[in-house]
């Protein structure tokens, strides 16, 4: 299986390659990709760099451009196709249909992801996108058990990519717009959820409360480590009852799965984390990398110190597991 | 990780001046070596950053649109658009990239206030710039230099030793 | 543009869950009072909801179509599970009524056959649009998360294509594998115990300082803001849309559709429209944030509209 890794930086990319990527995935400076967070992200030239880089040691790099275009602005992401294709990404990452059918159209030759942000959870999906536009791989949402990819995996007609490691997304991708109904700004149509511009962090007595726009989406007591406002992870009111009513703030780990998840018919599993910084990303790559290789018994304590990087320090299966629903 | 009293105690009484000149040394080597720093900051590149180490009485004060740095006693609290407050370690570590875009904010040790978005913005630009503090600084001169290089090794040992752990 | 005549109603499926018979009663009551031409109907939100309809649903079709409605048949938003599959191309097989798309599998299955997409397809541009509509889509309920720039863009470069936007109701804001609903009251979505049923308007979720902000439906989350384009509903005729849909909420539906038609029909104006719907709904503020490109909880008064439109 390929370990797929996350660089929101040249720095971070160099990192990931040297720390035994098999893929590196990445996006412009822009609406163009999910993580469209402030210096973030690559330049032409910076995207250049990275791929011959990365081919020197026999990486590949894979372009995210998996936001959905603009009505009347379509060209930005025509263009940034059209760099991608040029500067040789092995990969291109696409969830808007229309984008897809514009690669699929305008360079047959280039080989096209599924972006998770495309939702196709179900065979009768992924065949669309692969009869449809040419798909050579699908990047699976976060909604299903190993054994449900294991059942698609026997039905379609083309790779699976799963997130193994990294931020948890609660609601199935490309299918949210809980950050827009807040701020404005949503993952689809800006590349941003729960975004910086609108978050505010408040003393009040001992507390750190932390918001959203103009909602409070935690409230940290002095002793407690404070969280960014990810709205699906903050704490709510229901009923007479307060708590997470989503997810707590925990990150995804299925990597002592590994086994069970090649056996279901994996052929990648992918890191999330652009928006982390590079020490972040050469540490999680390089342990993966290690575990990946290693055999099942030796796994485990490699995989312990990870846990401590991750968010609110605690880990969580997801939907991989059929519990977690 | 305080700053080691015999690094803090006697910066408490040698003149601004004195300090500055060698911040402002030091930050046009850094400059020097990483001429595109600041190209990433994008929009937030006109406003004022403030860094208020904890354990130090003193303000460091960025305004890369010019690019300058100038140091303020903290008493004087001059105005910025994001101010981010912590010990001078993690401040530091922050320069070099060695902690993590969101351990910023999953971390209490460090109190950010403001602009949150120029805050990330000059984050993800440091994190993604290669700074060396011990290289960088390397070739620094100036009364302080051997004991900021000094310092920034001390950081490094203690960040790669997994220190960044308890507020990650 | 496909259709040339007036501007119509829609019925959205009713996206809770509620009781069979307040289900059965609450449509035979939309035939014989609502007007409006198309219904939109069955389960778009949980599979393991489908049996508290089923049995009333071809009584509920044949009184619709009696009444003449429009009968369109929704489907899952959510497709994962090896019999949710089956349950969508048995639909697609076996229907003989026009579907309403709401995820990649129906649309998929659709292909060659006139259908209709719900808002729960992605569509944010006129080539997606356009795509779709070749493939057999001849009408497209948009994202309501999508600006009127961007509707106007989308309608006027798909011609044959009859668009619609969520008008009434709280706006579907995300799905998930896991149920928040259940999980509020002390379940796990397998044995789940069809708590979202005590909550058939949704389960209001607030923030820690008890500000109102989404409600739970099952593992669906939705806003606790109703949105109203009731104000907008002329500008979006003139921009190419020609259905309005109105998203059933535990109020007299019957009274909305009757003042959407009302206004939309020049029989009573806008303004005394939004405190006459006041009325008919209290149990949530109203909002049409997305419509002007600000966050979807957002109200933009009349008055300030030209203002923004004009920004855009």
């Amino acid at each position: 299986m390929e370990l797929i890794c996350p660089a929101g930086t040249p720095a971070a990319f160099r990192e990931a390659v040297d720390a035994g990527a098999d893929a590196v995935y990445c996006g412009f400076r822009d609406e163009t990709n999910a993580r469209n967070f402030p210096g973030l992200n690559f330049s032409r030239e910076e995207l250049q760099d990275a791929i011959s880089y990365a081919r020197r040691k026999g990486t590949q790099t894979f372009v995210a451009l998996n936001t959905f275009m603009r009505a009347g602005h379509e060209s930005l992401w025509y263009e940034a196709a059209a760099d991608a294709v040029r500067l040789g990404a092995d990969a291109l990452i696409l969830a808007d249909f229309g984008l897809m059918a514009h690669v699929a159209e305008t360079y047959p030759e280039q080989r096209l992801h599924v972006s998770v942000q495309a939702s196709a959870s179900n065979p009768d999906a992924v065949n669309f996108l692969v009869e449809a536009f040419g798909a050579k791989r699908v990047v699976l949402p976060r909604t299903l058990t190993i054994s449900d990819i294991g059942r698609l995996a026997r039905q379609i007609r083309c790779e699976i990519e799963v997130f193994v490691f990294g931020g948890l997304c609660v609601m199935a991708e490309g299918r949210c717009s809980l950050s827009s109904y807040a701020t404005g700004k949503s993952p689809n149509m800006n590349g941003v959820c729960s975004p910086a511009s609108h978050v505010r962090y408040r003393q009040d007595g001992g507390d750190l409360v932390s918001e959203l726009g103009s909602y409070t989406i935690n409230r940290f007591p002095r002793e407690e480590a404070a969280g960014y406002p990810t709205l699906c992870k903050g704490r709510f009111d229901i009923a007479d009852a307060s708590g997470y009513a989503f997810e707590d703030p925990v990150s995804l780990d299925v990597m002592d799965q590994i086994d069970a998840l090649r056996e279901a018919g994996v052929s990648a599993l992918k890191i999330e984390g652009r928006q982390r910084g590079k020490a972040y990303v050469a540490e999680v790559v390089s342990t993966l990398r290690k575990a990946l290789d290693a055999k099942p018994e030796h796994r485990r304590p490699l995989l312990a110190r990870l846990r401590l990087l991750s968010e609110g320090q605690r880990t969580t299966s997801g939907a991989y597991e059929k519990r977690w629903r | 990780m305080e700053v080691p009293r015999p690094l803090a105690a006697p910066l408490a009484v040698v003149p601004i001046p004195l300090i500055e000149g060698a911040v402002k040394l030091m930050f046009k080597s850094l400059l020097k070596r990483h001429p595109t720093l600041f190209e990433r900051l994008g929009e937030h590149k006109p406003k004022r950053y403030a860094f208020r180490p904890t354990d130090l009485a003193l303000v460091f004060l960025v305004e890369p649109a010019r690019p300058a740095i100038s140091v303020l006693r903290r008493a004087a609290d001059p105005s910025t658009d994001a101010a981010v407050e912590g010990p001078l370690f993690l401040l530091l570590a922050l320069l070099e990239g060695r902690c993590d875009a969101d351990a910023l904010f999953f971390s209490r040790a460090l109190t950010v206030t403001g602009d949150m978005e120029a805050m990330l913005a000059l984050r993800n630009a440091l994190d993604g710039s290669d700074i060396d503090l011990p290289r960088d600084l390397g070739a620094a001169t100036g009364p302080f230099a051997p004991l900021i290089s000094r310092t920034a090794a001390a950081i490094r040992r203690r960040a790669l030793a997994g220190e960044t752990v308890a507020w990650n | 543009m496909v259709n040339s005549g007036p501007p119509t109603l829609s019925l959205g499926p009713v996206l809770y869950l509620w009781e069979g018979d307040k289900w059965r009663d609450f449509y035979y009551r939309i035939a014989d009072e609502a007007p409006v031409h198309h219904v939109i109907i069955g389960e778009t939100v949980c599979s393991k909801r489908l049996h508290f309809t089923e049995p009333h649903l071809p009584a509920v079709i044949e009184r619709l179509e009696a009444a003449g409605k429009h009968v369109v048949l929704s489907t899952l938003a959510l497709v994962t599970l090896e019999r949710e599959s089956q349950y969508v191309r048995s639909l697609v097989a076996d229907s003989h009524f026009p579907i309403e798309a709401n995820d990649l599998s129906a649309l998929a299955l659709l292909e060659g056959r006139p259908h209709s997409i719900g808002p729960l397809i992605n569509i944010y541009n006129a080539a997606t649009a356009r795509l779709l509509a070749r493939r057999g889509a001849s009408s497209i309920c948009l994202p309501p998360e999508l600006p009127a720039s961007s509707i106007a863009e989308i309608a006027a470069g798909t011609p044959d294509t009859a668009f619609e936007v969520h008008a009434f109701g709280r706006m579907p804001l995300a799905i998930s594998a896991r149920c928040a609903h259940a999980r509020a009251k002390g379940h796990i979505k397998d044995n789940c115990q069809f708590v979202c049923a005590e909550d058939p308007d949704g389960l209001p979720v607030k923030t820690l300082d008890r500000q109102s902000f989404l409600a739970l439906n099952g593992v669906q989350t939705v806003s606790f803001t109703c949105q109203s384009l009731l104000t907008e509903l002329l500008d979006l005729v003139s921009m190419g849309v020609s259905r309005f849909r109105l998203s059933p909420q535990d109020c007299d539906m019957v009274a909305v559709a009757s003042l959407y038609d009302d206004v939309l029909h020049g029989r009573t104006d806008a303004e005394g429209g939004i405190a006459r719907l006041r009325q008919l709904y209290p149990a949530a503020p109203l909002s049409n944030g997305f419509h002007h490109g600000q966050e979807g909880a957002a109200w933009v008064a009349r008055a300030r509209n030209i203002g923004h439109r004009g920004a855009e």
